[in-house]
C-alpha cells in the first residue's frame, strides 16, 4: 500500500508578486485507523501519513500534523503568499517511515 | 428488659419530602447523563492542555466550516480560517482541531508561518457520531483562541 500512494498537487503556473495563492494537495492513501477489525476478528493495525510539510525555495511555509481522524486519501489545501518565482516541494511522511514527495514549479512576474 | 421496636413511622408530610428527594435525585440523574457524555470533552481538554500548556484560549477569530449534516462520516470536508493580517510580526503559527466524540480527541494541526498569507487551510477529517470540532489557534505573540462547530453525523466515520 505504501508504495502505490500517489501524490497530486495543484500549484498555479503564474502569479503576481506577492500574491497570496492557493495550493490543493492529495494523496492516495489508506489511512488505516488502527480502530477497524478485518475478517478475522482482528483490530488492522495503524497506518497512516502523520505528517505534511511544503516547502518553497528550501524555506519550509506550512507545515501539517495528522491523526488517525484525517479521512483516507488525505486532501489539503492551504495558501503561500509568493515573492520571487521558485519551487514548491512537498513531503508526506509515513507511519512506517516512508517518504512520498512531490514538487511544482511556480513562475512569479 | 423488652424493647419495643420502634417502626418509624411516616407522617405525610415526611412522605411527601421523600418523594419530594427522589424527584430531585431523579433529576440528578438526568443531569447527569449529559455530563457523564462529557467526558469526552475532558479528552479534548487533555488534548489541547498537551498542545498550549495552561493557557486558556479567549473566543473568536476563528472560523470553521463545516457540513451542518454529514452524511458519510469517513470524509467530512472541514475549512478552518483564523482572521489575522499574517505579517512577518503577527501571524497564526498553528491551529490545532479536536473532535469530542471521537475515539482519539486530536484530529489534525495545522502549522502556518509568516509566508503562508492567508491562515486558511483545508482538509477531509472522520466523524464517528455527532459531534463538536473544537479549534485552537496559536498567533506569534502568544495569544490563543478559540472556536467550536456542531457538526450532525447520519453514518459515523472511523470503523467500527
Amino acid at each position: 500500500m505504501a508504495k502505490d500512494a500517489k501524490p497530486r498537487v495543484r500549484v498555479p503556473a503564474n502569479a503576481k508578486k506577492g500574491e497570496v495563492v492557493e495550493i490543493k494537495t492529495l494523496i492516495s492513501h489508506v489511512m488505516e485507523s488502527g480502530r477497524r477489525k478485518g475478517r478475522d476478528g482482528k483490530l488492522i493495525p495503524r497506518s497512516i501519513i502523520n505528517n505534511f510539510e511544503c516547502s518553497f525555495n528550501g524555506k519550509k511555509v506550512f507545515e501539517s500534523v495528522w491523526h488517525p481522524a484525517i479521512s483516507a486519501n488525505p486532501y489539503m489545501a492551504f495558501h503561500v503568499r509568493v515573492d520571487e518565482s521558485g519551487e514548491f516541494k512537498f513531503k508526506w511522511n509515513d507511519d512506517d517511515g516512508s517518504v512520498y514527495e512531490a514538487s511544482s514549479k511556480i513562475a512569479v512576474s | 428488659m423488652t424493647k419495643r421496636m420502634r417502626i418509624p413511622e411516616i407522617s405525610r408530610r415526611e412522605a411527601l419530602l421523600l418523594a419530594a428527594g427522589a424527584t430531585i435525585v431523579t433529576a440528578g440523574g438526568a443531569i447527569l447523563g449529559p455530563n457523564a457524555a462529557k467526558a469526552d470533552q475532558a479528552l479534548v481538554d487533555a488534548a489541547v492542555k498537551k498542545l498550549i500548556g495552561d493557557k486558556k484560549p479567549a473566543d473568536g477569530k476563528i472560523t470553521i466550516e463545516l457540513p451542518e449534516i454529514a452524511e458519510n462520516g469517513n470524509t467530512v470536508p472541514l475549512t478552518v480560517s483564523v482572521d489575522s493580517p499574517m505579517a512577518a510580526d503577527n501571524y497564526v503559527k498553528a491551529v490545532h482541531l479536536f473532535a469530542d466524540g471521537n475515539p482519539a480527541a486530536d484530529v489534525a494541526s495545522f502549522m502556518f508561518t509568516s509566508m503562508s498569507g492567508m491562515a486558511k487551510a483545508s482538509t477531509r477529517i472522520r466523524l464517528a457520531k455527532t459531534q463538536n470540532i473544537i479549534a485552537v489557534a496559536e498567533m506569534s505573540d502568544g495569544k490563543t483562541f478559540k472556536a467550536s462547530k456542531e457538526c450532525k453525523v447520519t453514518i459515523g466515520g472511523c470503523g467500527g
